[in-house]
């Protein structure tokens, strides 16, 4: 088990977004929050994310309790994450963006990168190779020096995904990745991600809304509906569940 | 020192933090609607004084009129400052409209340096404000009294108009989420728009109010009293209009009462502002009316 | 050509540091006085704006710190070498105190504790505000340089308060305001091609997608500050020992404006921009004296209108506000110019 959420609620003054929600993910699974909007999904990324702290509950990383710790501490412990709606540095090239995830990891200090000393040049080198391997991998290498905002919209996706893995995380969190994709699309981003999962040796928990593309990737699923737990377990199961039905009123029909 | 002394000290205080607190609300206001830290504020504080002077020593008009006028043209200002400044730049990254704040104070203060010269001219301060009256030792002005019963009418006004009107209530709306009020079918900018025109409006009679109590109007005039008050504002809890006035008053009295027991620290009087700005960062950011302004209000 | 140590980036500016070097010596020798006290002026300029705009440009962080800063610098380096005598004869308002006195030290040191001294006060003062949601930092830096005067005003045994001091030795020449000033250059520039220049860019940017991505802003953001206040304080030294007199009204908001307008219209977050901005500003700052003098206008004669050049100043920094935000050089370098498609801007 490499997360347990455990019972967690999120009130905002009045307004109660998530209610005594518990799962966990097991090491190397892909599992899906979906939901329609509004349900308290990526609250729930933000909770792990450390940057709400739930009302109550707890959130266990490795069998280490991670909520309450700051934001950026936690992506040093192994969880990155990707945004809903892309947030790339603008003013930066692919590559920089890409460097960026690997800023804990460059171990120079201030002093030896004002001075040049040789350990800058040993870890820059080293950090641009591997960005350079992840983003062949996602197969945006070649925009490596083009403006990051330049790429076209699933470019730009995949250039996030590959900022969030350059922190070299354990557990990779997606908000809604596959938005504003089209079936082809979809069907390729999955297949990455497999690639993904089982050449980083990663554990995926995404946020999705398309059901194909759900019913594809995931192991596991839970299922949010205003902040409420509607079914937890194998997607296979998920789809037959009435409670679920009734909730996406028939996507499931595509899936 | 006596109680006497005392009291009378507690009158200045009030004065003077009256002052600060009208000026304190017009930052507070912006930044809880814009998230902007409009540094020419303290700068109209300086116009309305200037425009006091100008009705008065030179059109030879009333106090009552001249108030009028000035305050009428200065919510003017503000609200033009607005419209050809600040709206242009509504989507832009903050510290575009941080700079273009700079430049219209230093505009303002340099232009009226231009054509007014920088030597102070003396404010005409109407006689009936300077009359005076004894009770029990205590020696209170006209205007002494003036400049706060002025404050808190005006501070129950703004009150008012925040919580019993429509418009106040989109401008509380606004400084939670500017898109939601959009939606709303309220046109957002005309609602900006307003709080500039009332926060001017304040400013200038903070303006004309110092210029009564010190009698001598000059270009930078507004500069530091500005730097106060939005200290105070923060003080207070940015983004509430109590909180904006609290903290004025604060700092006036810290002022006075610190200078009357210990007046060898004449010379840090203005550094006293700068000090609790410092020490609310430091152990209560939210200020004290404390309000995170994630969730705003006023 | 697989050369990892000499590559053409390298030379290239291995032969803009010789170039510059060069003019120094030859401009030290040959132009006159009054030539060789506008390029110091310029050269600490660069110095000043070179590092202002790291905290305001690249790490996004609107401040209003440097005249703070620079008077700190001037005065600590002003006190570290005037000598005791001189100090005792001058100190008119009190006698200086006997640390005071005893503070003294050569000109390289002197500039290095002004530099140091300057960074441990920036450090102070981060810890408040970026701890907070990094708002206030223009309005506690613009209380700061108000702070910094009246301290300098009330503390006659330490600064001779509003009378200043007097018969700073000359130290500054080319080759230390030039030579620091491409230090600087150099160490900004090495700043932001690596890790932590990006991290202040992507603060920029985007603070919180910089935090979700493992950045402590608040580490990066103390760095910014305190890296600006060393140069400016060791700007602040120079210009001490440039000007041989300062007093407290050297250093007011005026000075922190004209950086500003420096860096914006040269282009927030490109150091080549302020580099040109204040080789720009300083010239037109100097053209427009005329301004502030009277001005004849087809046979009518103006008054003097002292002030008009700031006037003159705001408008045109509100106008680049409003119509050309990225100034000059936008947020690109120089050698961003010669790369065809990839453009940073």
């Amino acid at each position: 088990m490499i997360l347990e959420v455990c019972n967690i609620t999120k009130k905002f003054g009045g307004v109660t977004a998530i209610k005594d929600t518990s799962f966990s993910v097991e090491s190397k699974q892909i599992y899906g929050l979906i939901g329609p909007n509004g349900a308290g999904k990526t609250t729930m990324f933000n909770i792990i994310t450390g940057n709400y702290e739930p009302t109550e509950g707890a959130i266990k990383f490795h069998g280490q309790r991670i909520d309450g710790i700051k934001p950026y501490k936690i992506v040093h412990r192994g969880i990155a994450r990707t945004f809903q709606n892309i947030r790339l540095f603008k003013s930066m090239s692919v590559m920089d963006n890409v460097l960026i995830g690997f800023d804990y990891q460059a171990t120079y200090t201030y002093l030896e990168s004002i001075f040049r000393l040789p350990r800058f040049f040993g870890e820059e080198k080293r950090i641009r190779k591997r960005a350079l391997e992840i983003m062949d991998v996602l197969g945006i290498a070649e925009f490596a020096d083009e403006l990051a905002t330049s790429l076209s919209y699933g470019q730009q996706r995949k250039v996030e995904i590959a900022r969030a893995l350059a922190a070299n995380p354990q557990l990779l969190l997606l908000d809604e990745p596959a938005a504003g994709m089209n079936p082809n699309e979809t069907q390729e981003l999955a297949e990455l991600f497999f690639k993904i999962r089982d050449d980083f040796d990663i554990t995926i928990l995404l946020i999705e809304h398309d059901m194909k593309f759900v019913n594809h990737l995931c192991d596991r699923v839970m299922v949010l509906d205003y902040g409420k737990t509607i079914f937890e377990g194998r997607i296979e199961d998920a789809i037959q569940d009435e409670e679920v039905i009734k909730a996406y009123l028939g996507d499931f029909k595509h899936a | 020192m006596d109680i006497l002394t005392f009291m009378q000290q507690m009158v200045n205080g009030f004065s003077l933090g009256s002052m600060y607190a009208l000026i304190a609300i017009g930052y507070t206001m912006v930044y809880g609607v814009l998230r902007l830290i409009n540094f020419a504020h303290g700068d109209i504080m300086m116009v309305g004084a200037f425009l006091g002077y100008t009705f008065m020593a030179v059109f030879e008009l009333s106090f009552p009129v001249t108030v009028l006028l000035s305050v009428l043209i200065s919510a003017a200002l503000g609200m033009f400052m607005d419209k050809i400044a600040y709206k242009p730049l509504r989507e832009a990254p903050k510290i575009s409209l941080l700079i273009t704040a700079i430049g219209i104070s230093f505009f303002l203060e340099n232009a009226f340096t231009v054509f007014a010269g920088g030597t102070p001219r003396p404010f005409p301060v109407p006689d009936y404000m300077e009359q005076i009256f004894d009770v029990s030792g205590v020696i209170f002005s006209v205007a002494s009294i003036t400049v706060p019963a002025v404050t808190l009418v005006l501070l129950l006004g703004i009150l008012y108009v925040l919580y019993r009107t429509k418009y106040g209530m989109a401008i509380r709306a606004l400084s939670f989420d500017i898109k939601t009020v959009n939606l709303m079918g309220i046109d957002a900018n005309t609602i900006i728009a307003l709080v500039f025109g009332l926060g001017s409006a304040l400013a200038a009679v903070g303006g004309l109010f110092w210029a009564v109590n010190y009698p001598s109007v000059e270009p930078m005039m507004g500069v530091l009293v500005g730097l106060k008050a939005f200290a105070a504002a923060v003080v207070g809890g940015i983004g509430s209009v109590t909180g904006a006035v609290l903290g004025g008053f604060i700092i006036g009295f810290t002022e006075v009462v610190v200078i009357a027991f210990w007046p060898e620290m004449g010379g840090y009087k203005d550094a006293f502002a700068f000090v609790f700005l410092i020490l609310v960062l430091l152990f209560k950011p939210t200020g004290i009316m404390g309000e995170d302004l994630e969730k705003g209000r006023f | 050509m697989n050369n990892t140590v000499f590559t053409k980036d390298r030379l290239i500016n291995l032969a803009i540091i010789i170039t510059t070097i060069w003019f120094l010596w030859f401009a030290q020798h040959f132009f006159d006085e009054y030539t060789i006290r506008i390029i110091n002026n310029v050269a600490i300029f660069i110095i000043l704006a070179v590092s202002y705009n790291l905290i305001n440009g690249i790490t996004g962080q609107f401040s209003l710190e440097p005249n703070g800063f620079i008077a700190i610098g001037a005065y600590v380096t002003a006190i570290l070498t005037v000598d005791s005598e001189a100090m005792l004869y001058q100190y008119d308002i009190e006698d200086p105190y006997p640390w005071v006195l005893a503070l003294q030290s050569n000109f390289g040191w002197a500039l290095f504790f002004s530099g140091t001294i300057s960074a441990l006060l920036a450090l102070s003062l981060a810890f408040p505000v970026f701890r907070v949601r990094g708002d206030y930092l223009a309005i506690v830096t613009l209380g700061f340089g108000f702070i910094i005067r009246i301290l300098a005003i009330n503390s006659p045994e330490i600064t001779n308060g509003s009378l200043g001091i007097n018969d700073i030795p000359e130290f500054s020449n080319l080759y230390w305001t030039g030579g620091l000033a491409i230090c600087t250059v150099l160490a900004v520039l090495n700043i932001i091609y690596s890790k932590f220049g990006r991290a202040m860019k992507a603060v920029r940017d985007d603070e919180d997608a910089a935090t979700a991505m493992g950045i402590n802003t608040f580490k990066i953001k103390t760095m910014a500050f305190t890296t600006s206040a060393f140069f400016e304080g060791i700007g602040g030294g120079l210009l001490a020992a440039l000007l041989t007199s300062i007093s407290p009204d050297l250093f007011t908001f005026f000075l922190t404006f004209q950086l500003l307008i420096i860096i914006v219209l040269g282009g927030l977050g490109s150091t080549t921009g302020a580099i040109l901005g204040t080789i720009f500003v300083m010239a037109g700052l100097e053209y427009m004296r005329f301004l502030d003098e009277p001005i004849n206008l087809f046979g009518f004669e103006t008054e003097a209108m002292p002030g008009m050049r700031m006037v003159v100043f705001s408008l045109i920094l509100i106008f680049v506000m409003l119509f050309a935000r990225e100034g000059l050089m936008g947020k690109r370098e120089l050698k961003d110019l010669f790369k065809k498609k990839k453009v940073n801007k």
